[in-house]
């Protein structure tokens, strides 16, 4: 039987090997080779807009990368699914959302009314385009019926 | 009770309930938008709503948790607390910087990262405080006449769940990165950690209720601690499967996932046996409720609803859907709500003396909380099932799948109403304690 002596060795060595592969993993998926983080195409618009992004809590409504709130849409291929909805002016569509002075409410949903200036909602705009561009190993298909509908094509 | 300043404990306590109720209250707020009464958007909009649900529960449980090991600490290493006077310190300004974060959040004042809401510089208010905290338990334990394995394992739990806030605070320009990281802390804490802490509490409870062998039931509580790491630190790959890194995650994070459950199943099973082999008959039933409840439940919500929707092949459609929040409820309460409010139940009479040991209102809280927040987590599951297939299979546009699944939000604000009808009576209990009082000192022993 068991003693707590072994116990506690499995409990020490178990979490030490653990961690160790963690590391190694980590170190592993972020070297250059294995990256595909769309790494090299951050600008500084690009994490301005991240800034603005965090600094207005999106997340607490919409959903990034598949994380948010799932009160909002999924913004990761927003770009692609409006450009298709509003003839390629996806682009325009957010930043005037992003500009207006009064909520909007789509199908009577409210989102606040943030009012940003035309720099501030351009940066926004970078920001969705540089994630949009990200490798999500298959799930920017699930999530962007629309724009898979169009790369069938 | 058998050291005066254990009593600290019963304020952690009194403010964990507090925040329980904000919790909720702001939970209400956000169920009654999603049936399309928003009518608070102006004051509280959605995602301050969420950040406050979100934080105040994550404060609620590190008060609870704190006020577990103010009150097992000193009893463990057998002394007195190191300073009482620090600890009411560290308790005041661990609810000043609570209320100020939640107040910031409704002036759009955040960071705006999903559970890791607190801004920067409160950020480090929370270090210093933590640390106050940490010195104030480790030094006890130190000091003290004994080091058991009990204490050892609580305030390990406690030591790495600041050491892994530290990730969280770490500045990076891609969003990638930053989500990475910041499930070192999330992830790192309730998937790992966290179970050090309720594993501490649940076998100080055991021994304390069942009557076991110390020895039997803290070779266990390693096991089980060493099952929660092996499967969890590589199981917080499952966080990373499409978020934008490398794919040897969906095989490790896969593969690592599945195990999870073992860790809580063991736990139910220990807690289950424990209570069966012991053969001393604590009086305190709703303390006993509430062990057994939190080990069962936890099993149920984080291991199999866990595992539900962490293999890669379902999480490609779940990840991003309401079916994490129907995760996210029962695994939350199971695991860690509940062994707060079992060790509450389990310390309160012998705080203040009076032995509320078993009533009907104590009975009545545990049932209701308990199918309230099982019919919560249904409603949820059923929504968020329903927004898979109408979504993201039919590729139905979001908001017109929101309108469809808004009738589940209508039973999850019912489902709510028990789940709170059950927590305002335990508070009743609570209040019905009485204040901590010197009179109890070894009242029970």
């Amino acid at each position: 039987m068991l003693s707590k002596k072994q116990a506690r060795a499995f409990f020490l060595g178990g979490t030490l090997v653990t961690f160790l592969i963690f590391i190694g993993l980590t170190i592993f998926s972020f070297s250059k080779e294995n990256d595909q983080t769309n790494r090299e195409n951050l600008t500084a618009e690009v994490v301005r807009g991240k800034e603005i992004w965090e600094s207005n809590n999106c997340m607490g409504c919409h959903t990034l990368l598949g994380e948010g709130a799932y009160y909002a849409p999924e913004l990761t291929k927003v770009i692609d699914r409006l450009n298709i909805r509003y003839d390629g002016n996806g682009e325009e569509v957010i930043k005037s959302i992003l500009m207006s002075p009064s909520p909007w409410q789509l199908n009577g949903r409210k989102m606040v009314a943030y009012g940003m200036t035309e720099q501030e909602a351009s940066d926004v705009v970078a920001f969705f385009n540089w994630i949009g561009k990200i490798d999500l190993n298959g799930f920017d298909r699930v999530i962007s019926p629309l724009a898979k509908e169009k790369i069938n094509k | 009770m058998k050291y005066k300043s254990q009593k600290v404990a019963y304020w952690f306590f009194a403010l964990s309930m507090l925040l329980l109720v904000l919790q909720i209250t702001y939970g209400f707020v956000m169920g009654f938008a999603r049936i399309g009464f928003d009518n608070l958007h102006e004051f509280i909009p959605f995602n301050t709503a969420r950040a406050v649900h979100t934080n105040l529960l994550v404060v609620w449980l590190l008060s609870g948790f704190m006020g577990a090991a103010y009150y097992i600490i000193p009893e463990e290493a057998q002394r007195e607390l190191v300073s009482v006077k620090l600890a009411y310190v560290q308790l005041i300004s661990l609810a000043l910087v609570g209320v100020t974060a939640i107040v910031g959040f409704h002036f759009n004042i955040w960071e705006g990262r999903k559970f890791l809401e607190i801004p920067r510089p409160l950020d480090y208010l929370v270090v210093v405080n933590v640390l106050l905290f940490l010195g104030l338990i480790l030094t006890t334990l130190f000091k003290g006449k004994r080091q058991t394995t009990t204490a050892l394992v609580l305030s390990m739990g406690l030591l790495f769940a600041a050491l892994l806030y530290l990730p969280g605070m770490l500045p990076f320009d891609s969003q990638v990165t930053d989500s990475f990281f910041r499930w070192w802390v999330v992830h790192l804490w309730v998937e790992g950690v966290w179970e050090l802490i309720m594993g501490g509490i649940l076998s100080f409870l055991l021994i304390k209720l069942t009557g076991v062998d110390r020895e039997v039931i803290e070779k266990w509580l390693y096991v089980i601690v060493g099952l929660t790491f092996l499967s969890g630190v590589l199981g917080t790959g499952h966080h990373y499967y499409y978020i934008g890194v490398n794919k040897i995650w969906l095989i490790v994070g896969g593969i690592f996932s599945a195990l999870e459950p073992l860790a809580f199943l063991a736990m139910a099973l220990f807690a289950v046996n424990m209570y069966r082999k012991g053969e001393k008959k604590h009086p305190n039933k709703l303390a006993l409720y509430w062990t057994l409840g939190a080990a069962i439940v936890s099993f149920v919500g984080a291991g199999l609803l866990g595992f539900a929707h962490t293999l890669p092949q379902t999480n490609i459609y779940t990840h991003g859907t309401l079916v994490t929040a129907m995760h996210g409820h029962l695994a939350f309460w199971g695991a860690y709500g509940m062994i707060v409010l079992a060790i509450i139940s389990y310390s309160l009479p012998n705080m203040t003396g009076r032995k509320l040991y078993d009533s009907s209102r104590g009975r009545m809280a545990f049932w209701l909380a308990n199918i309230g927040m099982v019919g919560m987590t249904v409603a949820f599951g059923v929504a968020g099932v329903a927004q898979v297939y109408l979504e993201r299979k039919f590729k139905m546009d979001f908001m017109l799948v929101q309108k469809e699944i808004a009738i589940h939000f209508v039973v999850l604000v019912l489902c709510a109403s028990i789940f709170a009808t059950g927590i305002i009576l335990y508070i009743i209990d609570f209040y019905k304690h009485g204040k901590p009082s010197d009179e109890a000192l070894e009242i029970n022993e």
